[in-house]
């Protein structure tokens, strides 16, 4: 019996082949239009202000040429900002895939009481991230009442003080428990759909378990998991509840990212002009983490 | 595959299936015993495993704010929003997954970009036009926003799930005779049935728990629950346990809703059955 | 006949159904400080007296602040009473952003107000809004520690005082460290405390023509002190600790010492939330070579934006709150240990007060002591204590507390921070224009 290669078919779906001819742009029309304008207002509004040297609590606006951009860019701490935000992208990003991966596996199959054990497992993406965050930081991550401190103790070791010394680490693993539901879910769903016949085909001609995970499971699940990165470049690109409720970017910048950055140096002085042309900026780094995702996952997508 | 090897299979898929839950889900279980606890309890270092239960955060919490109007202003703008969206969605999902031309790509791509501005950095502009037109602090407002941030993933995560349809399946219907419209009726809403359930849930949650905005473009009348909770926040003085009440008071619907659609999930269509 | 019969009949429904259609409703912003919770909760009285319908908005302080000034700065238009300080009054009072309080009504006793706390939340000599309750910083400390160690904590203490007394009681065996401290990073988180560190050891946040002081020499043994003292003898993770943590550590016994605003001391008074309520002590907040500017003032008012149509309404429910009597009403039924302080002369000549809080007087003397003007060794353009009242503040300051966050953990030395910091001021400040 012949081995289905799934790419195959997979291939056949992309070249033109519909014989059906349908108007395509009645459907699109509607979401496109709608985020069109809401895409388009704010951006011009964002432009315009980039260009003003404007502070809320003391008006009025007047045209300052590129007097934000010059700031923006002249922040000694600006390189150290677009480092933070792409380790808080990626960090979470492997995290939450492999596990999601890992845990899709495993609910895959039946066994008692599934149900619940699945939806304990997505429970986490149900909480706020605020609350999640101040969960973490008071009830774990506290080297004198957290519960980690206290099993540190037990087995003699000295407390970590994760908030000073791994904050980092601490935030990717705040962002990460609460979006691994995420990927699971999405994969959970995506192996759901996996053809049966195929795996029981490959088991018959004496593939072992890795093997069929590797040529069988993966490939199917090649195109969520594209769709799922790009989907947590949007999220974790915009971290921003998690770290205001813990660690307000600090110690220094060290959890400082570009969303964060807007709110600290800009949003806190009410300096509008400063926090558009950081906007801009947050676009044009977001833009080019696409690009880099696109080119290399766009014939998954 | 020997019986005993696929039966240490599924006891090691029981257990670990079941630590992994317990270890995902223990924080907010903690945090739902703090709800529980006097504030003095809850500070207490040691933490507290045993302790005298109470409801008194409850009462606290709806003595502050307006629990059942916060909650319904979660029940609509959430539902509306992602109802909306899923409905402006699908059918440019559908196309993008089934009529695809290199066009239709760069639009996908472009309404993901839209995502990429922060909120931080838009919210001036935002609140400017919203207070121009009067609306601030409607629901109105909220869902409307609400709806364009989550429209992106809505349309990304359907446009997944139709790309998962097998394209066989379809040219047979069509070989058949049957026409567009039947050929969603009878084929793809049942083969994507769990894709739309997933993506209506996660859509949901993502609503549900937006505070960003909620926070800042209401007041008394539209806030959601996210502002409820707020409220709880990092008050001076004690305050863990009230906060936690409030959490949970707000994680309990969502997870009632989390459990329903769930059910549509396990559902999972094997396609021997459609054949 | 008939439609007046009609007419009639329905206002009756109405009353029935408790409708009024004549009734203001006042929408009202506060900070969920367990005094404003307080309240909220009596309000319900104040709705029944006068049958005003109150809308409330509750938020912790910084996202409350951030709120409400979007709102004011926009013309939003969303509250008609607002909870601020004496940060914002001055400067949204100068941008005509407040309704002046200029009449009180006669039952209202404007001249009880504690003379500080008025002239803080006036402009050209119009208040702008009504202190709710205002508090300055004192030290704590447990007697009975400092008894067994025969130890003696000085009325006056100085910052070396202090430090002494932590190395002496810090003591890894019982868990008691000698001294919980701010390390929180904010303008209003470690910056309030360390701002008066800056001005007792003799330096001030800016020079006279408007670049940033910090980088002085006061300010690096401010800094290095402080850096030296919190990881000595201070709690792990105090990078973490703010107001609460703090309060939380000193309620459960974890402290030997805390220095931080006067209100805390009703809390950790009360034996319901705290361990320690019989064994506490106090004293000034700390000074060193200089004995100026070591304790904030602070106070958290009701101001009525300009945009409001309610201002007559508001006003009243602000007197209100604010009154003599409220604060009485407060005092017979929740306690007097709990009653908003730090507003009223009559407050601190209240037998019923002094006798259920023993803090009273020492609040009293660091309130009364503490002026916006003269607070540093060096002349300095601005007003204020330990943060300068002007609109590019916060984010100067929050990047300040940032930075000294940094040296706390080690990331960087107290030197690099600083200069960092005074760099960064230097920049927000040219691009406001106080810089030629």
């Amino acid at each position: 019996m012949k081995m289905m290669n799934t790419s195959t078919i997979h291939n056949k779906s992309k070249s033109p082949r519909s014989k059906q001819k349908i108007r395509v742009w009645p459907l699109l029309l509607p979401s496109v239009s709608v985020l069109a304008i809401w895409a388009v207002v704010p951006l011009v509004l964002t432009i315009w202000y980039s260009f003003q040297n404007y502070n809320l609590q003391a008006p009025p606006a007047v045209f300052g040429g590129l007097i934000n951009f010059e700031f923006l860019f002249t922040d000694g701490d600006l390189p150290v900002v677009v480092m933070n935000t792409l380790v808080m992208v990626f960090g979470p990003m492997l995290i939450t895939v492999i596990l999601g991966l890992a845990f899709a596996t495993l609910y895959d199959g039946p066994f008692p009481g599934r149900s619940i054990a699945r939806l304990l497992v997505i429970t986490p993406f149900f909480v706020m991230p605020t609350v999640a965050a101040l969960v973490w930081k008071n009830l774990f991550f506290h080297p004198v009442w957290g519960l980690l401190a206290w099993a540190e103790k037990l087995v003699g070791l000295e407390p970590i003080d994760w908030f000073s010394s791994h904050p980092m680490l601490a935030i990717i693993i705040i962002v990460s428990w609460l979006w691994t539901p995420f990927s699971t879910l999405i994969l959970l769903t995506a192996l759901q759909s996996l053809d049966r016949e195929q795996i029981e085909a490959a088991r018959m001609d004496g593939a072992k378990s890795v093997s069929r995970f590797i040529y069988v499971v993966l490939p199917h699940l090649r195109r969520p998991v594209a769709v799922l990165l790009m989907l947590e470049t949007i999220f974790f690109l915009s971290t921003y509840a998690e770290i205001y409720v813990t660690t307000m970017g600090g110690p220094g910048a060290a959890t400082t990212n570009i969303p964060f950055y807007i709110f600290s140096r800009a949003l806190m002085g009410f300096d509008v002009g400063l926090a558009s042309a950081a906007g801009i900026f947050a676009i044009l780094i977001a833009n080019i983490v696409a690009f880099f995702f696109v080119r290399n996952l766009s014939e998954q997508l | 595959m020997s019986r005993a090897k696929s039966e240490k299979i599924d006891l090691l898929r029981m257990i670990l299936g079941w630590f992994v839950g317990i270890l995902m889900a223990f924080p907010v279980f903690w945090m739902a015993l703090a709800a529980f606890k006097t504030e003095q309890d809850a500070a207490s270092i040691p933490p507290k495993l045993f302790f005298s239960p109470t409801l008194e955060n409850f009462v606290a919490m709806n003595e502050r704010v307006d629990y059942v109007r916060h909650a319904w202003n979660s029940i609509v703008v959430s539902a509306s929003s992602t109802l909306i969206a899923i409905a402006l969605a699908a059918p440019a999902a559908y196309v993008m997954a089934f009529y695809a031309t290199k066009s239709t790509r760069k639009l996908m791509l472009w309404m993901l970009s839209i995502r990429f501005m922060p909120a931080v950095g838009v919210l001036i502009p935002i609140y400017l036009i919203l207070v121009h037109f009067n609306l601030i602090d409607t629901k109105f407002a909220l869902i409307v926003i609400t709806c364009l941030s989550n429209l992106p993933i809505i349309v990304w995560m359907l446009y997944s799930y139709f790309k998962e349809v097998p394209v066989e399946i379809l040219e047979a219907a069509r070989m058949d005779g049957a026409r567009p419209l039947r050929q969603l009726r009878y084929l793809l809403i049942p083969l994507t049935a769990p894709g739309f359930a997933s993506t209506a849930l996660l859509g949901v949650i993502l609503a549900w728990n937006e505070a960003f905005w909620c926070i800042n473009i209401t007041a008394t009348e539209a806030g959601t629950l996210a502002l409820a909770i707020a409220s709880f926040a990092n008050s001076e003085g004690q305050f863990w346990a009230k906060l936690s009440a409030a959490s949970l008071a707000s994680v309990g619907p969502i997870f009632i809703f989390g459990w329903i659609t769930q059910r549509q999930l396990v559902r999972g269509l094997t396609f021997g059955a459609v054949k | 006949m008939f439609k007046n019969k009609i007419a009639a009949i329905s206002a009756t429904v109405m009353m029935a159904f408790g409708v009024d259609a004549q009734a203001t409703t006042l929408t009202i912003a506060t900070v969920n400080n367990p005094d404003m919770v307080v309240m909220q909760k009596y309000s319900a009285q104040y709705e029944k007296e006068t049958g005003v319908t109150l809308k409330w908005l509750v938020l912790d302080e910084n996202t409350l602040r951030q709120r409400v000034t979007t709102d004011i700065a926009t013309k939003g238009g969303q509250f008609d009473i607002i909870t601020i300080g004496l940060y914002e009054t001055p400067i949204w009072g100068k941008q005509g952003w407040l309704q002046p309080f200029e009449k009180f009504s006669d039952k209202y006793d404007v001249n009880d107000i504690l003379p500080s706390v008025k002239d803080a939340l006036s402009y050209q000599g119009k208040m702008y809004s009504v202190p709710f309750y205002a508090e300055s910083a004192m030290t704590f400390y447990r007697k009975d520690l400092f008894e067994a160690a025969g130890l003696k904590m000085p009325e006056n203490p100085t910052w070396t005082q202090i430090a002494d007394f932590a190395k002496k009681l810090d003591n890894k065996q019982t868990g008691v460290h000698g001294i919980c401290i701010r390390g929180l990073p904010g303008w209003g988180e470690n910056m309030a405390l360390l701002g008066l560190v800056g001005n007792v050891f003799g330096g001030t946040q800016f020079n006279m023509n408007w670049t940033s002081a910090v980088n002085s020499k006061a300010w690096n043994n401010a800094i290095d002190f402080y850096v030296n003292l919190a990881n000595k003898y201070g709690p792990p993770g105090v990078v973490g600790n703010g107001f609460n943590e703090n309060l939380n550590l000193m309620a459960e016994g974890k402290c030997a010492m805390w220095n931080d605003a006067t209100v805390a001391a009703g809390l950790l008074f009360d034996p319901k939330r705290s361990k320690v309520a019989d064994k506490l002590g106090f004293a000034q907040n700390p000074v060193e070579t200089w004995n100026k500017g070591g304790a904030w003032l602070w106070a958290w008012s009701l101001g009525i934006p300009s945009s409001s149509k309610n201002g007559d309404e508001a006003r009243k429910f602000i007197e209100w709150a604010t009154s003599k009597e409220y604060i009485n009403m407060i005092g017979e039924k929740e306690g007097w240990v709990t009653i908003p302080p730090g507003t009223r002369k009559s407050t601190y000549t209240n037998q019923k007060y002094l006798a259920a809080a023993p803090f009273a007087a020492p609040t009293l003397k660091a309130i009364e002591s503490a002026s916006l003007v003269d607070n540093t060794a060096v002349p300095k353009p601005y007003t204020g204590i330990n943060f300068a009242i002007i609109p590019e503040m916060q984010a100067i300051n929050n990047y300040l507390g940032q930075q000294i966050a940094g040296a706390l953990t080690g990331k960087t030395t107290v030197k690099a921070a600083l200069d960092s910091a005074a760099r960064n001021s230097d920049k927000i400040m040219t691009k406001a224009g106080y810089i030629k």
